[in-house]
Order: C-alpha cells, then sequence, then structure tokens
C-alpha cells in the first residue's frame, strides 16, 4: 500500500501501532526508553484509513498487523521478530544509523 | 589365589572405618562392613560407587586364627611372605595408607547415601502432597465451587485440567532429563551424547511454552498467576513464568572458563534480556492501566456496569498477547544462551536450571507439610 511505503521510507525508523495496544507499546519503550532511539510511531487507530493500512502490513506478511517495525523502509516484523532480533544482538546493528546522542 | 593376595585385595577394597579393625578383628566386624557394602554398593548413584568387594568373606577366617609375634603388630600374618623388616615396614604403611584411603571413600560413599535418602524424603513430601491435591479435586471434580489447597476457588476451565495433567508430566520428563544430564556428566560423556541430551531438553522447555500458550486461550488469567506452579515458584512469578533475566543471572557466573568471546557475548545477551523484559513488564503496567481505567468507566457506584465489562473482556484479549510474548523471551533467551556455550557448558547450565527448579518445588513440598504440621 502506498501510504505504508511512504510512510515507512520518509521515517528511518518507524512504527505502525494502535494506542490501546500494550504491545506496541512494549516495542515503543525498548527503542525509545532502552535503546536510545526515537522512532516515529502512527497510530492507526487514530488514522482513517487504518483499516488499509492494517490490511496491508497483514499482507506484507506482519505477523500480526501491529506493532509493525520500519528500519530503513524495510519491514523488520512485529513484536515476536524485533525480540528475537535484540536478544541474539542483532538490532542494535540495524539501528546504529538512528542513535541520537544525548 | 594365596591368601596373602586376598588380604592385599581385601585391604585396597574393604570400607573399614579404622585401620586396627583390620588385624584384630572377631567375626561379627569383618561382616559389619560386608552389610554396609551391600547396601551402599545396590545404590547406583551417578556410577559413583564401586562394587562391593567379593573378597572379604574368604579371609575372615585365616585373620582371627593368626598369632602375633611380630613387633608391627601385624600377626603372624607376613611370615611367609617376607623376611626382611625393612620391606616388612613398607608393606605395613603402605597397607595403612591403603586403609586410610578405603575409610576415606567410605565415608564419601556414606555421605552420598544419606544425601540420597534426604533427597527421597523430600521427593515423598512431594508425592504426598500430590496425592492429597488429586484426592480433593477428585471430591470437587462433579461441579460446583472447587476450593484447592491454593485458594483457586472457582470452576475450572475446560483445558485447564488437561492442562494441569500434562505439566504433572512434564515435571516428571523433566526430572528425569535433569538426572540424565547429572549422569552423563559425571560419566563425562562424549560430545554427541551431551549434544542429544541437550537438544531434547531444550525442545521439552519449548514444549511447556506450547502447552500455556494454549492454556492461555483457555483461561489467561489462570497461566498468568501461575496457578500450576508451586508456590516457591510463583514467588518469583513475572507474567506467567520464570523471569528470563533471573535465569541468566543464576546461570551465567556458574559457567566455568567462558572465552572472551564467549563472556562478551553473555554479556551482551544479558543486558538485551533486561532490556526486552523491561519493555514487557511496562506494556503489561500499560495493559493494568487501561483495564482499571475501562473497568471504573462511568459512574462508580451507579450500580449498572454491564457496558463496562464488555468493554473489559474485550481488553482481556490482550492479556494472552503478552503471555505468549513473555514465553517468547523465555525461549529466545535459552536459545541464545545455549548458541552461545558449548555443548558441554549448555550441559552443565541445563543441569543447573533442572536442579534449580527441582530444589525450588522441593522446597515449596517442606513449606507446605510444615504447615500442615502446625495446623
Amino acid at each position: 500500500m502506498d501510504k505504508v511505503m511512504r510512510l515507512a521510507s520518509e521515517n528511518g525508523l518507524m512504527i505502525f501501532s494502535k494506542s490501546s495496544c500494550c504491545l506496541c507499546y512494549t516495542v515503543n519503550i525498548l527503542f525509545s526508553d532502552q535503546l536510545g532511539v526515537s522512532p516515529y510511531v502512527h497510530e492507526i487507530d487514530q488514522d482513517p484509513e487504518g483499516k488499509e493500512i492494517e490490511k496491508a502490513l497483514i499482507r506484507m506478511g506482519c505477523s500480526s498487523p501491529v506493532p509493525a517495525v520500519f528500519i530503513g523502509g524495510k519491514l523488520v516484523g512485529s513484536t515476536n521478530e524485533v525480540m528475537s532480533l535484540h536478544l541474539s544482538g542483532n538490532l542494535l546493528p540495524l539501528l546504529k544509523p538512528y542513535y541520537s546522542f544525548n | 589365589m594365596t591368601w596373602i593376595s586376598m588380604l592385599i585385595k581385601f585391604c585396597s577394597a574393604t570400607e573399614m572405618n579404622s585401620s586396627s579393625a583390620l588385624f584384630v578383628t572377631p567375626n561379627s566386624m569383618l561382616y559389619e562392613p560386608v552389610q554396609q557394602t551391600a547396601i551402599w554398593g545396590d545404590f547406583s548413584v551417578n556410577g559413583f560407587l564401586n562394587p562391593p568387594s567379593p573378597f572379604i568373606l574368604e579371609v575372615d577366617g585365616k585373620l582371627s586364627n593368626q598369632s602375633e609375634d611380630s613387633s608391627h603388630g601385624m600377626g603372624g600374618i607376613l611370615d611367609g611372605y617376607n623376611q626382611d623388616d625393612s620391606k616388612q615396614g613398607e608393606k605395613v604403611s603402605r597397607r595403612l595408607a591403603q586403609n586410610r584411603e578405603a575409610a576415606r571413600k567410605s565415608r564419601i560413599r556414606k555421605k552420598a547415601y544419606v544425601q540420597q535418602l534426604e533427597n527421597s524424603k523430600i521427593r515423598l513430601l512431594q508425592l504426598e502432597q500430590e496425592l492429597e491435591r488429586a484426592k480433593q479435586q477428585g471430591q470437587f471434580m462433579g461441579g460446583g465451587i472447587e476450593v484447592s489447597h491454593l485458594g483457586y476457588s472457582r470452576n475450572r476451565k475446560p483445558g485447564i485440567e488437561a492442562f494441569e495433567v500434562d505439566h504433572g508430566h512434564w515435571v516428571e520428563e523433566q526430572n528425569r532429563q535433569t538426572t540424565e544430564l547429572r549422569n552423563a556428566l559425571k560419566s563425562h560423556s562424549g560430545e554427541i551424547e551431551l549434544r542429544i541430551l541437550v537438544d531434547s531438553c531444550m525442545s521439552h522447555y519449548f514444549n511447556l511454552f506450547h502447552m500455556k500458550a494454549t492454556a492461555a486461550k483457555a483461561d489467561a488469567f489462570y497461566i498468568m498467576s501461575g496457578m500450576w506452579k508451586s508456590q516457591a515458584e510463583r514467588f518469583f512469578l513475572w507474567i506467567g513464568g520464570f523471569r528470563p533475566s533471573e535465569l541468566l543471572k543464576i546461570l551465567i557466573p556458574r559457567l566455568e572458563t567462558l572465552t572472551e568471546q564467549q563472556q562478551v557475548e553473555a554479556g551482551n545477551l544479558k543486558q538485551s534480556c533486561h532490556q526486552a523484559e523491561d519493555a514487557l513488564s511496562q506494556g503489561m503496567e500499560k495493559l493494568q492501566q487501561i483495564l482499571a481505567s475501562t473497568i471504573s468507566a462511568g459512574e462508580l457506584g451507579e450500580g449498572n456496569y454491564l457496558p463496562q465489562m464488555g468493554a473489559a473482556m474485550e481488553k482481556l484479549e490482550a492479556l494472552v498477547r503478552v503471555l505468549n510474548q513473555a514465553d517468547h523471551l523465555r525461549q529466545e533467551t535459552l536459545q541464545q544462551l545455549a548458541r552461545i556455550l558449548t555443548t558441554r557448558q549448555a550441559a552443565r547450565a541445563l543441569l543447573a536450571l533442572g536442579e534449580y527448579f527441582e530444589r525450588l518445588r522441593a522446597l515449596s513440598s517442606l513449606w507446605c507439610s510444615n504447615t500442615n504440621e502446625s495446623a
């Protein structure tokens, strides 16, 4: 879907989320609190096209529509994929370009 | 075989508590160690014990009949063997040393035996408890309010009873695997055998997560509260199970000889595990906040709250996802740890983990039996 790809490519690090979704919150906290990066969070329950975005994300192969994490314009996956990457030590290298040095 | 060589064999194989017993011993004392040997020899703990000596009985008659005319207090035992005094002296001190060694080994074996008895006692307490619990469940199975000794009073959801039965089997299998690992490591098994054990141990943990996922769909609150676990395990509960970072904290320091590379990777794993865990904990708190505000929406005290119930039930669906994610973290942590370690190190780690859970369950049994006695 155009909107999804556009948003993903415009924002190097982004999360498609729902405001009531606690796993979306989890992934957001992991990035911003624990890892020191600032993802762009798009709440699809507050987007009129939210339903289409959800369908598009499922079509793209995301295990659950939210959270859907994109890094460098590419779909990384949902909570499972992000956590597996992190525990195997492969998430930090992906996030390197997006560190904000405080 | 001459009676002298039998005597020497007797010295090295027998369990004796003092070196003097060898030379001046009535028949009964000779038989005593035999009995003890039989008990300790029968009891095979990790191939730890030597088989009982078959030679003890044969020497009996000869020893008690010997006269003592040697200045070393040896009796006439060595007369026929060697006329040279200094060589006799050597033989004496060597035999004394062998006796001491045998006595030392005997004390070690006895200690292991007592330990085994104590473990069996704990196991017995556990079994008695399970029996009690099964009896209670049997009584209340016909519907109506069920009050288990854990204080969980409600009708069991279908699928949960099956889960509890399966979990009982799972624990038995885990105990068996822990013992197998212990034996394999003690007997210095090869890489291939250890690999097989490690892999089946890991699959066994993954089976549990699979079982929990199914049960969580049936009753998420049940899984969340760790109701199937023993009390001591529940004390450490984090989102329906053990804390992955806690696991690493227990296991990693016990690993001997980590290479520098391994140390770095283990450190990274610890850190990322903590971070993932903290993030999920906060996600859990967020769910609690959402649920609390859903339940308390509208006027508290109004008396009519059906709409809130409907909304809350919807929110609770998220609980299953959080539980699954917690198990996912446990699984990934175990897998990553196994990846970092050599097969032997992984076997040791899994043995340590298995026994850690055994100890928690043993503690729970003891605690329960204490509580019952004082009631």
